[in-house]
């Protein structure tokens, strides 16, 4: 593989299809990606109230194979994908010694000594680097496959009905969280229920060749359905309404997984070491630094990354998120706050609505001007299953 | 993109149909599709006075924010009335219904500095 000219965005194989459909591309972690195809709150509500199609392919895929795999991951990760049976699949993440968060990731075991990793874009190399160094003195090898792979979601209520005439599998049992090889349009994929918005949905794992029919095969069948294609702008606004972690927004190597409300990924009792243990151990049983809270705006003006939270005028956190909610119609966002600030304002928050205690006190600097917000509990948005 | 040929414009991305003492301001269609759906737009009152090239005024969108800047010296007589109700205006008639302010020039105004359909158009190919 020749390494990537860091001034040239890498190419999805998917391009010649969001050229045609007139997409607006940007660049995102060194790749040309879609944005947005038309209005991107659109995008949001066809996710929410139908289904969209996304293309995903910038996003890392290594594999981690051999007869040690399994204990190597084990080591490296938080998790311990050596208690998955084949076919299941795991939110966990890859922390350094510090307890630092280098990534989030997706986990899938293939069979019993073949897992995938699913990275994000921007880390992949650093995820891959670490796993190499990591899997040392373990009999496993570690490849970056992501240009072996087109990753395509179909995600929203009307997926399954969408996706289920097209696919040799058997949707109906297809468990949230499992992954199943067959055909989609009668092209070979890896098939999982997972995915990014906070809807039922799939995404799948195929060749790069394979990536224009099966797209345009999907699009066909469920335009009727109100099937659209999505992008980077309606992803993001989904996986917020979700209270979904973004990589750099929520998390990073100065944010451990219990900072981020995840501590349950970190799995303190499975046998032997893994790097992070001890500083997770200490991070678990420590009063937490920080709490990371969803936040409603009071006016219309949008709270977004890196704008202070002001608990009685003065800064007590962070913006980490934000943006209008397509879904809420108001702006939303997630944060990091103080743990005493984060109490004071929930408590105020599930008060009476009358005497609210915290009225007035929480507010987001929103360039300069102080504007009313209110604590409420994440998700902003859950599906009625 | 469109460039209306009769319009003047700003390196802001701003057009201002000036007729007599009266300009009409809005941002550009290059402008909304840089900024994708318009969620709320904040402008200042009728009486405000404006000086061109400071902001008077903002553009929230789902992905980002930018100041709205007065293209003119002058004061604001209105802010169009239906984009605090349907801010997407912006987006589906940026030069039409969309339009955000009529500012009344004062009358050291010197609008011969804004850009005319063409150096825009030249701009924005620059930015690209």
């Amino acid at each position: 593989m020749t390494a990537p000219d860091p001034a040239k965005p890498r190419q999805t194989p998917l391009r010649a299809v969001h050229e045609r459909l007139g997409a607006s591309m940007t660049e995102f972690a060194g790749w040309l990606m879609p944005l947005r195809y038309r209005s991107e709150t659109a995008e949001h509500q066809a996710v929410r109230g139908h289904a969209g199609l996304f293309d995903l392919s910038h996003m890392g895929e290594i594999i981690v194979a051999g007869p040690g795999a399994a204990a190597a991951l084990d080591y490296a990760l938080v998790g311990q994908p050596s208690s998955m049976a084949p076919g299941r699949a795991r939110y966990t993440m890859i922390c350094a010694a510090d307890g630092g968060v280098l990534d989030d990731l997706i986990v899938y075991r293939l069979a019993d000594q073949e897992f995938l990793v699913v990275a994000n874009a921007a880390n992949t190399g650093v995820v891959d680097g670490a796993l190499r160094e990591r899997a040392d003195g373990h009999d496993a090898r570690i490849t970056d496959q992501t240009d072996a792979y087109a990753l395509i979601a179909i995600q929203g209520p009307a997926a399954a009905a969408i996706l289920g005439p097209l696919t040799d599998i058997a949707l109906d049992g297809v468990k949230y969280y499992t992954s199943h090889r067959g055909t989609v349009a009668g092209r070979e994929i890896l098939l999982a229920r997972t995915g990014y918005t906070g809807e039922d949905g799939f995404e799948l794992f195929s060749q790069p060749e394979d990536a224009e029919h099966i797209w345009t095969t999907l699009s066909g069948a469920g335009t009727g359905a109100g099937l659209v294609p999505a992008g980077l702008a309606a992803r993001d606004t989904l996986r917020l309404e979700a209270g979904m972690p973004l990589y750099g927004n929520e998390l990073g190597p100065d944010t451990t997984p219990f900072d981020a409300g995840l501590g349950r990924v970190v799995k303190l009792d499975k046998p032997g070491d893994f790097v992070g243990r001890a500083a997770l151990t200490a991070a678990a049983q420590a009063p937490p630094r920080r709490v990371l809270v969803g936040l409603r705006g009071g006016t219309r003006r949008v709270p977004r990354h890196g704008y202070p939270v002001l608990w009685d005028r003065r800064p007590h956190g962070t913006v980490t998120s934000g943006a209008p909610s397509p879904t809420l119609g108001v702006p939303i966002a997630m944060a990091y706050v103080e743990p005493e600030v984060a109490a004071a304002a929930g408590n105020g928050d599930a008060g009476s609505s009358d005497g609210d205690a915290a009225h007035g006190r929480l507010a987001i600097d929103i360039r300069g001007r102080a504007e009313p917000a209110q604590m409420t509990p994440l998700p902003f948005y859950r599906r009625i299953k | 993109m469109t460039v209306p040929e009769n319009l003047s414009y700003t390196a802001e991305h701003e057009w201002v149909s000036i007729d007599g003492t009266v300009a009409s301001v809005g941002i550009t269609d290059y402008a909304q599709q840089a900024l994708g759906d318009v969620v709320y737009v904040s402008v200042p009152a009728a009486g405000a006075p404006v000086t061109a090239g400071e902001p008077c005024g903002e553009v929230e969108s789902t992905k980002s924010v930018s100041d709205l800047y007065a293209p003119v010296d002058g004061e604001v007589i209105e802010a169009n009335p239906d984009i605090d109700e349907d801010p997407g205006l912006v987006n589906t008639d940026p030069y039409g219904a969309g339009w955000l302010l009529r500012i009344r020039l004062s009358d050291d105004a010197d609008p011969a500095g804004l850009l005319s359909a063409e150096e825009y158009t030249a701009l924005t190919k620059e930015a690209e």
